[in-house]
């Protein structure tokens, strides 16, 4: 009989959303960022980006297809959107065998051991970038300054990024006040026209993309907010305290990879918290570690680290920060 | 507008049938009326084969407090008493009885009139009540005469009227709020007196403006009762939502709205009630809309019970061939029929046919994480991990995570972007846990 009706149990009917349009969702958010990362530094931002994404395209499809002998899951968008993010926590000149070797320990190590999508307790594309950090601290360290579409792969004019020349500055006993003048002002930092990672410098195009995601309801508001209110506020207090020692809030927004991290990197679902309770704290730590690490830490950035730290913390956070339940608490109005 | 405020989820309305008018059902040449439409003990059956019975003649008794009795739908002949395949896909007993004409029983007040004054006390309320077979009509199917029955040491205060029809499609309640408005807020002062309370609320979800409209513009010559619009979101039919939604008030977890001095009824039951206490007409008929995306006419229709589902899809222009599922009730909570000639019960709100190409479930893939369950949920559950501990039989640590709160609506399943059987496995967890706690209380 050709014509036997299907018996399951409720709901009978789907919601439109899938993993698959979710992660090209993240993407369509990435592509201001993306093309601020080439209009400001040019050949390498592409370089970068299409050897970022097509080693963890490549890394993902072998070990699927080889190790695991299961079908084939590149499409589901998630190891693009891991090469995406790993790209813009890069510097646009980095030799392509970093990238390469990067992208093999985001996807072979970072994700696949633990069993691929959904599994991992470390955001892949941070793991891959400071296992670069780490490994090639000076190629991971020389920023190109933003010179505009023209300019070269391997030729680009390098310079310090605000939150370094800061750190060595406060290091060398400069007053800030001294400093300021070497770093870029708020407009020029918000624009993205300041040397660091590619996808970093640009606050603008980084705040479209949140408010894309936001609307398109792929991640709520909590982990970003919560940073970089957590960043702000602990900043105000160092500030008010000794402003010559310690950077104004907003510079500690605008410089570095605090947007990034917060509106791009710290929501990855698999690693952060599942209930908005915990998102909030999660986010908290990520804030209060990121200052802690580049006010008194040896790295002048601690985004990365910070949201490592937290990720950790994700498995302990959801089996002990508990939504309230309806009907928990009797309350009569 | 009022809403309840944590999860919900907002599928396609698809309300194609909520301009048609409702019709009047072809009586089916023969019924399998069931004895057991309602939750509780199966009614006892009174009548044999042979027997000619008349429109609305009680068939079969009530067994028990939480009990129902059965009234034929039809006049005619028993035919058989046998089993039938239901709504759950089991088997259980019912009467048959081939049509003959439609001779209704004499008390029945069939006249056009419409009585707005209540002569009974509560207690001959309740009595009619459990007389006539009312049982809730918006799905649950409980005996109405119990629910209006309040235990010594319990108090109600308000009465609400659940309009709300969250589920798609289903367009059954919306129809009768505006062809029997008046019925309905008879019903609702009958329910009134019942539990001796002066104030009733009719919630009702924002996409029936009409029905709005029109019962808020009747409630002006109707004592103590109001009309509330809420936003559209699902489960906002819940009762516990409801009751959230409209007066604020939080049932505490495994207990009843009556803990919170409060008790709901459907529309379609107060228009039961109005029946039976005004009308003297027993529940063998209900609004039942038929509808679906290829169906060619669509539409909501007075059935008598144990009317063949089948019939109802003739009547609305034959099964499509691409029908993948057929559902009774909404598609969120619906039960899909193992074949369509599964009788309409009390408790059948609607028929859904679900197109072949949407009545197959998505491939399963790894969960990501992203707590849209979490966030769907209308009792702040943990969704992923209450399917994660049944999965892997850990149901000590199920119960301690309140599986036993799931209310099963569906809103988890449906927003998953994996596609995972949520609340497949749930439902495994919920009924070990409470086999668990069974088996406690009688060590």
């Amino acid at each position: 009989m050709s014509n036997l009706l299907n018996v399951s149990l409720s709901p009978h009917i789907h919601g439109k959303e899938t993993t698959q349009k979710l992660m090209f969702g993240v993407i369509a958010a990435l592509i201001p960022v993306f093309l601020t990362s080439v209009f400001f530094f040019g050949y390498g931002a592409l370089i970068v980006t299409a050897t970022s994404v097509a080693s963890c395209l490549l890394f993902e499809y072998l070990i699927v297809k080889f190790i695991f002998r299961k079908p084939v899951t590149i499409t589901d968008g998630s190891a693009l959107v891991t090469g995406l993010l790993l790209a813009f926590n890069l510097p646009s000149n980095i030799p392509v065998i970093i990238i390469v070797i990067g992208s093999l320990i985001s996807i072979a190590v970072a994700k696949m051991t633990f069993g691929g999508l959904g599994n991992n307790p470390f955001n892949p594309a941070l793991v891959g970038r400071v296992f670069m950090l780490i490994s090639f601290p000076v190629q991971m360290t020389t920023w190109p300054v933003p010179a505009g579409l023209g300019t070269g792969y391997a030729d680009a004019v390098t310079g310090a990024t605000p939150l370094a020349i800061i750190k060595e500055g406060i290091k060398n006993g400069e007053p800030i006040s001294q400093l300021m003048s070497q770093i870029p002002t708020p407009a020029q930092m918000f624009l993205g026209d300041m040397g660091g990672s590619m996808g970093e410098v640009a606050a603008f195009a980084l705040l479209l993309g949140f408010i894309w995601l936001l609307f398109r309801k792929i991640i709520t508001w909590h982990i970003p907010v919560s940073i970089v209110v957590t960043i702000l506020a602990f900043t105000a207090v160092l500030w008010a305290v000794n402003p010559e020692k310690y950077a104004n809030p907003l510079f500690h927004i605008l410089a570095g990879g605090v947007l990034l991290g917060a509106i791009f990197m710290a929501t990855d679902y698999v690693t952060s918290p599942m209930n908005p309770k915990a998102m909030l704290i999660y986010g908290c730590g990520i804030g209060m570690l990121t200052v802690i690490i580049r006010v008194w830490g040896a790295y002048p950035e601690g985004v990365s680290f910070a949201i490592l730290i937290m990720n950790a913390f994700v498995p302990l956070m959801n089996a002990y920060i508990k939504p309230k339940r309806f009907g928990e608490e009797v309350k009569n109005g | 507008m009022k809403t309840f405020p944590v999860g919900g989820v907002h599928p396609p309305e698809n309300k194609l049938t909520a301009a048609i008018a409702i019709q009047h059902l072809p009586l089916p040449a023969s019924v399998a009326i069931p004895v057991s439409q309602h939750i509780g003990e199966p009614a006892a059956v009174i009548v044999n084969k042979g027997d000619r019975v008349k429109t609305g003649q009680m068939i079969a008794q009530s067994k028990g407090f939480v009990s129902s009795n059965i009234h034929s739908s039809v006049s005619g002949t028993v035919n058989k008493i046998d089993t039938v395949i239901d709504t759950t896909g089991f088997r259980q007993t019912a009467v048959f009885i081939d049509t003959e004409g439609d001779e209704w029983i004499e008390t029945i007040d069939r006249s056009d009139e419409t009585p707005v004054e209540v002569i009974l006390s509560p207690e001959e309320i309740v009595k009619k009540c459990l007389e006539s077979g009312i049982v809730g009509l918006g799905g649950a199917t409980f005996p109405s005469h119990v629910k209006l029955t309040v235990p010594a040491g319990k108090r109600c205060d308000t009465l609400i009227i659940n309009g709300a029809e969250c589920e798609p499609y289903l367009t059954s309640d919306h129809r009768l709020m505006l062809e029997k408005g008046k019925e309905i807020l008879i019903g609702t002062t009958i329910l009134m007196k019942a539990l001796k309370v002066s104030k009733a609320i009719i919630g009702i979800e924002n996409n029936k403006t009409h029905a709005i409209d029109h019962l808020t513009r009747l409630s002006s010559e109707f004592q103590g009762i109001t009309v509330y619009p809420l936003k559209v979101k699902y489960p906002q039919g819940a009762e516990k939502q409801l009751i959230k939604a409209l007066i604020n008030r939080e049932v505490p977890s495994g207990r009843l709205p009556l803990d919170v001095n409060t008790i709901v009824h459907n529309v379609g039951t107060a228009f039961a009630v109005y029946e039976a206490v005004q009308k003297n007409k027993p529940l063998f008929e209900r609004v039942v809309t038929i509808t679906g995306k290829s169906l060619l006419k669509p539409g909501n229709y007075f059935v008598r019970t144990g009317t063949p589902v089948r019939s109802l899809i003739d009547a609305a222009g034959g099964l499509p061939e691409d029908t993948g599922k057929v559902v009774s009730g909404g598609p969120m909570m619906g039960k899909a029929l193992p074949n369509i000639d599964v009788p309409v019960v009390k408790g059948t709100s609607g028929i859904v046919l679900i197109p072949r190409s949407e009545s197959e479930r998505m491939e399963i893939q790894p969960c990501i994480r992203c707590a849209k369950c979490v966030s769907a949920c209308a009792l702040n559950l943990e969704p992923y991990l209450l399917m994660t501990l049944s999965e892997k039989g850990e149901f000590e640590r199920a119960e301690r995570e309140r599986i036993t709160d799931c209310m099963e609506c569906g809103s988890c399943s449906y927003t998953c972007p994996a596609g995972r059987p949520l609340l497949d496995y749930i439902r495994l967890g919920k009924s070990t846990v409470i086999k668990m706690a069974r088996k406690r209380v009688s060590n």
